[in-house]
């Protein structure tokens, strides 16, 4: 069962089904659930996102989540073991192929008569690699982006490829629809094989029953609209310092750290979030975007500077060990330690232990986590002969011990950890906020010295606190 | 034992790799003699040579083995060569002077994901590209050499299938279709599926009649196709690329080459412009290969019209008799299983001493070794040697290498 936007309208669906679930409600902290009218019927929450995957490979009989993520999954991997079982008809939206209103493109046929490399932002990279495909564009560069895809065109990115309700919602962002690439709705989806074998029809009668009632109160709950503000800026012909500010967790502290720098970004506050702040200095050209994305931002020259944790440029090293990317200065907020992590119950205590204790078993050791690239290196390292990484889009801590065996995770305390039964095993980096930059970015002498300038300042208002 | 090989990987056995040499090696002296010139082009290439309008499909595509490099953070993909033309044509692009024919051979394997697992994702092929030539005789002369390679290869009863791109190309124009319904429709003919044209309904019922006429019958000579461009109100597009179709056929019906045309012999590839020939041979599919005028200027050469072909390993090594494949020398086999240094030194030298007598010699450490014509024995005394005939269950002793090599000599 799907966290976040679509939460709410399945949690009513399924209490008109009557499988009622008790702790599924918007902020839950619980991810294991038992239904409170079927005994043997249990459930997890997982990132939307998951949900495709972790049917297909069988571990869970059914699924629900938006159409749009089982097509991110088909478009790779057309012979997954997942079946679409019903249109569950709430969360209604399509995906979108957009440009920017402020850029150069205005219809897909301009696509075609360039000899550009089209660089397309999006969290769909499967699906966009397969539009761009039939597109036939002659090159094209595919950037797969945690969240923020809007906030990318038109200077770093041509092209977007997004889910929306509706064309209304894109234009809201300052952008163009090009192509509407498919409707996406909520699905109820099912493993091919326990299709095959379990009888899970008791179940699929109560969802049939719900859907074909007249009145769906499900339908009428309707989805969060889009917050942020994407009012795109023209800015005078003088060069300017690109820089990268998060969104989600890390934005406050950034926003306080800034505020004590004497730096306050006009539209950079929780309540009215733009996605490009105006600074008051104007050598300063500011985005707002996922600090998961922000490395390879940076390495890629769309940013001279960024504002993420050490954790993700570790992530982005691990993947790409010559990368221009380096880290500038310590901001010491933001402090978590990346651990590794196993369920309290499992027979090791540290990484040798869980090497000899899988050896014996002959398996894979399957590794969920966030940070693919750190988990990678992490059982590379410590020679860990068979594994297999299992990408999470956050949330990883449900996937113990049922789905996992051993998690990469962050955390500030532990406590969470171990209200959910697990343990640590191993501590892979003490990371914290830090202000990164492109090597390359100090071949310009304006640049070099502007840096130099708000590292300065940066730096005095982390002595002051 | 569980395997622990790639799904859809193959291993070559020492009987696989002779065969595989003896292609190669029949293809390479084939090749050379008719003066084309062997090059070798790098496993990985950028995925936008691949891209770039025009050449494969977007099914090929999609089955390709791409991934980000190391250093692909700018997310310039890098793929595992799909293909063994077009990286070729980038080689002599960058490489090779321009508005000179060039006359290229490779032996290479491409890359593609096939879904089931039970079929090879990565295949071998025998391919031939000549370079800067528009003569409908350089079609020919590709079809002769690979006609003529086949036969060297000892395989009878070799079946050429012609089709043509231009003319097929030329009669989706004349269904007037929607640039996106086109394209959909070529993409479809070059997956194979040739029902989707059948189903095309042209607005002119001539083109209708003519598309039926090209997919329901196989012709057998020229005839043929001069009967289809004597048709009522052909459009002279069609007829320009049925010329160059028909001087073609004219050709080798001059020459005695016995062909059929059958337009749906064309698949996969976008990049033809003209002839496309298939070899098939015992129901196997061989080799093909035509005409690609188009490609080198579409990844970023001048207009220079270009035809090849290639031919699949695989189903070459089913049709390639034993007998015919490579003869090794006589072996010998220098059995050594003691443990003093003078021995194994007397091994050694005397192998040698074989090998340059043209034998081919195989040192055995624990005297367990089977096969061999011949067992020559070094004791620990180290002399004399003790020459062993296994099929006439002889021994005798030798008391120098000399004699050793005489002795092998004179039985042989």
């Amino acid at each position: 069962m799907p966290k976040g936007r679509l939460l709410p309208a399945t949690a009513r669906l399924l209490k008109e089904t009557e499988l009622e679930f008790e702790d599924y409600t918007p902020g839950t902290r619980a991810y294991r659930l038992k239904s409170a009218k079927l005994p043997h019927l249990s459930a997890k929450i997982f990132q939307e996102k998951d949900i495709p995957v972790q049917v297909a490979v069988g571990n869970y009989d059914l699924g629900i989540c938006n159409l749009d993520w089982i097509e991110e999954l088909l478009a790779k991997y057309p012979t997954s073991a997942v079946l679409k079982v019903a249109d569950l008809q709430y969360g209604k939206g399509s995906l979108f192929l957009a440009a920017s209103r402020h850029g150069d493109l205005s219809e897909l046929k301009d696509l075609s008569t360039s000899q550009n490399s089209w660089r397309i932002a999006t969290e769909y990279p499967n699906l966009a690699e397969y539009a761009a495909l039939n597109l036939r564009l002659r090159k094209f560069r595919v950037f797969p982006v945690w969240g923020a895809a809007e906030a990318y065109p038109p200077e770093n990115a041509d092209l977007v490829l997004l889910w929306a309700r509706d064309e209304s919602d894109i234009k809201k962002q300052d952008l163009i629809p090009l192509k509407t690439l498919m409707s996406a709705n909520a699905f109820l989806i099912a493993n091919k094989d326990s299709w095959q074998t379990k009888n899970i029809g008791r179940i699929l009668t109560y969802f049939s029953r719900a859907l074909e009632m007249k009145d769906k109160p499900w339908l009428k709950i309707k989805a969060p609209s889009i917050k942020s503000s994407n009012n795109f800026r023209t800015y005078a012909g003088e060069e300017k310092l690109w820089l990268a500010l998060p969104d989600g967790h890390q934005q406050q502290p950034t926003a306080e750290l800034l505020k004590k720098a004497g730096l306050e970004p006009e539209g950079y506050s929780e309540d009215q979030l733009s996605r490009r702040p105006v600074f008051n200095m104007d050598w300063i050209k500011a985005k707002v975007i996922r600090p998961q994305d922000m490395p390879l931002q940076v390495a890629n020259g769309n940013f001279d500077l960024a504002i993420t944790g050490k954790d993700w440029l570790l992530d982005h090293l691990c993947r790409f060990p010559s990368s221009p990317v380096e880290e500038l200065l310590n901001l010491r907020f933001g402090e978590v330690k990346i651990v590794a992590v196993v369920s309290q119950e499992y027979p090791a205590t540290d990484i040798n232990q869980l090497k000899q204790t899988q050896n014996s078993q002959a398996l894979p050791v399957r590794v969920a986590s966030e940070y693919t690239n750190i988990a990678d290196k992490y059982l590379r390292d410590n020679r860990v002969s068979r594994y297999k990484i299992i990408p999470t889009w956050g949330a990883s801590e449900a996937f113990l011990p049922e789905d996992a065996d051993l998690l990469i995770e962050n955390t500030q305390t532990g406590k969470t950890l171990a209200k959910h039964n697990l343990k640590i095993v191993d501590t892979i980096l003490q990371s914290t906020a830090c202000l990164i930059g492109n090597k390359n970015s100090f071949e310009s002498s304006f640049k070099k010295k502007k840096i130099a300038t708000l590292i300065k300042i940066l730096s005095q208002a982390i002595e002051d606190n | 034992m569980i395997s622990q090989k790639c799904k859809g990987a193959r291993d070559l056995l020492p009987k696989d790799t002779e065969a595989f040499r003896y292609i190669e090696d029949v293809f390479s002296k084939s090749c050379l003699s008719w003066g084309y010139q062997e090059v070798r082009t790098p496993t990985l290439e950028y995925m936008h040579l691949f891209t770039a309008a025009g050449t494969l499909t977007p099914n090929m595509l999609s089955k390709v083995y791409s991934f980000l490099d190391w250093d692909g953070w700018s997310g310039e993909r890098v793929v595992l060569r799909p293909d063994g033309t077009i990286p070729v044509a980038r080689l002599y692009v960058e490489n090779l002077p321009q508005n000179e024919t060039a006359r290229l051979f490779y032996v290479t394997n491409v890359f593609a994901f096939e879904e089931t697992g039970k079929e090879n994702r990565e295949r071998w092929q025998c391919g031939v590209e000549l370079i800067g030539s528009d003569k409908p005789a350089s079609d020919i002369e590709l079809m002769l050499l690979a006609v003529e390679t086949v036969r060297q290869l000892g395989i009878g009863d070799v079946q050429i299938q012609l089709s043509h791109a231009g003319v097929l190309k030329a009669l989706l124009d004349e269904l007037k279709m929607n640039p996106d319904e086109e394209v959909k429709l070529l993409d479809q003919i070059l997956d194979g599926n040739w029902q989707a044209l059948a189903e095309a309904k042209p607005q002119n019922s001539e083109i209708g009649r003519l598309i039926s006429l090209f997919l329901d019958l196989r012709g057998k000579n020229n005839s043929f196709l001069e009967n289809l461009k004597s048709m009522p109100q052909i459009p002279g597009s069609i007829k320009s690329a049925l010329n160059n179709f028909t001087e073609i056929t004219g050709l080798l019906d001059t020459m005695n080459c016995s062909y059929q045309v059958d337009i749906t012999s064309t698949r996969g590839f976008e990049y033809y412009t003209g002839l496309c020939f298939q070899l098939s041979a015992k129901g196997y599919k061989i080799g093909s290969g035509g005409r690609y005028d188009n490609l080198i200027p579409l990844i970023g050469g001048q207009k220079t019209p270009a035809c090849g072909f290639a031919l699949y390993v695989e189903p070459l090594t089913n049709l390639v008799q034993p007998k015919t494949k490579r003869k090794a020398a006589p072996a010998i086999i220098v059995r050594c299983n003691t443990t003093t240094a003078e021995a194994l030194k007397a091994g050694f030298e005397l192998a040698g001493e074989l090998r340059k007598a043209g034998y081919v010699a195989e040192l055995d450490f624990n005297g367990r070794q089977p096969g061999g014509r011949w067992i020559v024995a070094v004791t620990e005394k180290l002399m004399p040697f003790i020459v062993i005939d296994p099929i006439r269950n002889q021994k005798k002793e030798a008391s120098s290498m000399a004699e050793v090599i005489k002795m092998v000599g004179d039985t042989a």
